[in-house]
């Protein structure tokens, strides 16, 4: 017990040394320029202010975003230039092409999904007296890590061989149906394949699969934690749709989906871009879920889980840094049209 | 539905009509209610199961007999909050979140104030630069990050983490505050200043207290990051298990222990308890703090 009472008040010191400590700095720094002569504390003072801030994102995003895309053209151990290589390897590697194949897979199905979804939760939801109920369900997801999320999800997803009892709820609910029970982790067939080979369509099914099971599994756990976000976000767009726009298109015979087409739609177009961008960021730097669930095998690897794998298990710096500037390539449109964004905001202002 | 038109409805519906065409909406509303709670309550039930019980039947076969007050037990949360280092890991990531929480607020509201309110050049270059730093990807600055730290001893330590937690989380603290300071209203400010009140005060006695439901807000969103982050830890951290938190504990147990299910349930509701109550307490501040930022990814 002392051990554990030593551990709490360690831990206490350190988060009173670590908050008090920056705040302190503050402090001592605003108190030393205010005794410069003038005008000197007026041109000083924003740069203790935004210094700090400034200091810490040169250290931890700019210049090693600069250095990574440096290390990219070097070797595994960072020793020699090897130019292009890197990126070569990236691009035909075949178990790169299947995380790159995966990635799109899960672009498209998450953000499609999860937006679709959110947003018919979100009209239909304002129509009941249970909102805040039925909301908070629904978002309650996003209070759950990556981590704790591939663990409920385990047990969705358990399996057991045909015959004994499945503690999986998915396997169990095939079951009722007579169903055998289904590897939703490990098979690797497309979930389409049964229905073309039912339907005597040997072209396709000798394809290779277009929908793998285990990487819709992983997909379903990002789009139950992403639902409520994409659902919160646009039912405060809906909620700010004026009350009379739409009670004039009801007036004028307008019928309950057209007006979600017509009206709810081209209002909460905004919101929608938003959300989706943010998503399709989100998406694309995945990690966590495979890391815990598959580990990456049996195809289930993604962008940021390679980029891990390359760094961590094979400790190949150059290829690492080589797919995280892929990843970076691929946020920089979303990155611009930001910026645009802000730009304008100021203009406006 | 305003108040002061005439509804102009063919005919007045019974509430009984009404409730019938209202049946889908309700129908849809509840299933999906339904569906997305399943799987954390079938998790939360497991980990009152016994070992032998959770491999041998589905978590649903206790609903068959629900007062039967046998089946449930604690065991399984005393063993991983002893045994398998789950407790300590739960301090560790008290001692993670909350400096790297308050220190990103700190330095950001500071730096939201200047962008805001004080004139120097660069000004708008730095806060569009901000703006695009939101969506740089973590895994760009993984490898230099942690060389330097590797160089200067610093991995494995809880200010390497605090310190990485502060520099990713800034871009969003400083956007959303900058823009809740930047709208708060001019004379308020400007007769502070003519007053001849200093910087510091200004932002101490005004700036501060008038921030409060932005600071709340960023506050959850980071809290809630920092504590369900894997990626940081895992890397800044690497296998110094007297440091790790929940999360990591978490996935070495789901990693190299994944038929334990037992401790899995238990260790899963431990690392999510927090998360949970923060966000039932604070929901507000964090849907808030999502539509201000919600350019993050």
């Amino acid at each position: 017990m002392p051990e554990n009472l030593l551990r709490i008040l360690s831990a206490i010191l350190a988060i009173v040394v670590g908050c008090g400590g920056v705040i302190g700095v503050f402090y001592i720094l605003n108190l030393g320029i205010e005794r410069f002569p003038k005008p000197w504390p007026n041109h000083l003072l924003p740069w203790v202010y935004v210094g700090p801030a400034m200091l810490l994102l040169l250290a931890y995003l700019v210049l090693p975003t600069v250095r990574t895309v440096y290390i990219s053209f070097l070797d595994s151990r960072s020793e020699n230039f090897v130019g292009l290589k890197n990126y070569g390897f990236a691009f035909t590697d075949p178990d790169m092409l299947i995380a790159f194949r995966n990635n799109l897979l899960w672009l498209v199905l998450v953000t499609v999904i999860s937006v679709s979804l959110g947003l018919i939760v979100a009209v239909l939801v304002d129509r009941v007296r249970y909102e805040a109920v039925a909301k908070s369900l629904i978002f309650l997801p996003m209070a759950i890590s990556f981590v704790g999320a591939s663990v409920i999800w385990r047990f969705v997803y358990a399996f057991r061989p045909e015959g004994s009892n499945q503690i999986g709820l998915l396997n169990a609910v095939r079951g009722v149906f007579g169903a055998e029970p289904l590897g939703w982790l490990i098979e690797r067939q497309g979930i389409l394949t049964p229905l073309w080979d039912w339907l005597q369509v040997p072209d396709i099914s000798n394809l290779p699969p277009l929908l793998p099971v285990n990487n819709l599994a992983l997909i379903a756990i990002m789009i139950w934690l992403y639902t409520g976000f994409c659902m919160v976000l646009l039912s405060s767009a809906v909620k700010g749709i004026p009350k009379d726009v739409i009670e004039a298109a009801r007036i004028d015979g307008a019928s309950e989906w057209q007006i979600f087409r017509r009206v709810i739609i081209p209002m909460i177009m905004p919101t929608l871009t938003v959300v989706s961008t943010t998503i399709v960021v989100l998406v694309l730097k995945v990690f966590d879920i495979v890391y815990v669930m598959t580990g990456g095998n049996l195809d289930t690897d993604v962008i940021a889980s390679r980029m891990i794998k390359e760094m961590f298990n094979f400790r190949n710096f150059g290829r690492g840094s080589a797919i995280a500037t892929i990843l970076m390539l691929a946020v920089i449109p979303v990155m611009v049209a930001n910026i645009r964004r802000f730009t304008q905001q100021e203009a406006n202002r | 539905m305003s108040p002061g038109l005439p509804r102009l409805r063919p005919k007045r519906q019974s509430p009984i009509e009404r409730l019938l065409a209202k049946a889908p909406v309700h129908f849809l509303v509840v299933l999906i209610a339904f569906i997305w709670s399943l799987p954390t309550v079938g998790l939360l039930i497991s980990s009152f199961r016994p070992q032998r019980d959770l491999l041998e039947t589905g978590w649903w076969t206790v609903l068959t007999h629900p007062s039967q007050f046998t089946q449930f037990q604690l065991g399984n949360y005393a063993d991983v909050l002893t045994s398998q280092g789950m407790g300590q890991a739960f301090i560790n990531s008290l001692v993670i979140s909350v400096p790297a929480t308050v220190i990103p607020i700190a330095i950001a509201t500071f730096a939201a104030y200047a962008l805001a309110w004080m004139s120097f050049p660069g000004r708008q270059l730095i806060f569009a630069a901000i703006v695009g730093l939101l969506v740089v990807p973590l895994q760009m600055t993984l490898i230099p990050v942690l060389r330097v730290y590797n160089t200067l001893g610093l991995s494995g330590s809880f200010l390497a983490v605090w310190l990485a937690h502060t520099g990713y989380g800034l871009p969003l603290g400083i956007y959303l505050l900058r823009n809740y300071i930047g709208s708060l209203p001019r004379d308020l400010i400007e007769a502070a200043a003519v007053d001849g009140a200093p910087h510091l005060k200004i932002f101490t006695r005004l700036i501060v207290p008038l921030s409060m439901p932005a600071i709340a807000s960023f506050a959850v969103f980071q809290f809630l990051w920092v504590w369900n982050d894997l990626l940081v830890a895992l890397v800044y951290l690497g296998g110094n298990q007297e440091v790790a938190p929940v999360t990591l504990v978490l996935r070495n147990l789901a990693g190299d222990r994944g038929q334990d299910w037992h401790l899995l349930t238990a260790g899963a509701f431990v690392s999510m308890v927090i998360p949970l109550v923060v966000f039932f307490a604070l929901q507000r501040y964090f849907v808030r703090g999502l539509l201000a930022g919600s350019v993050k990814g």
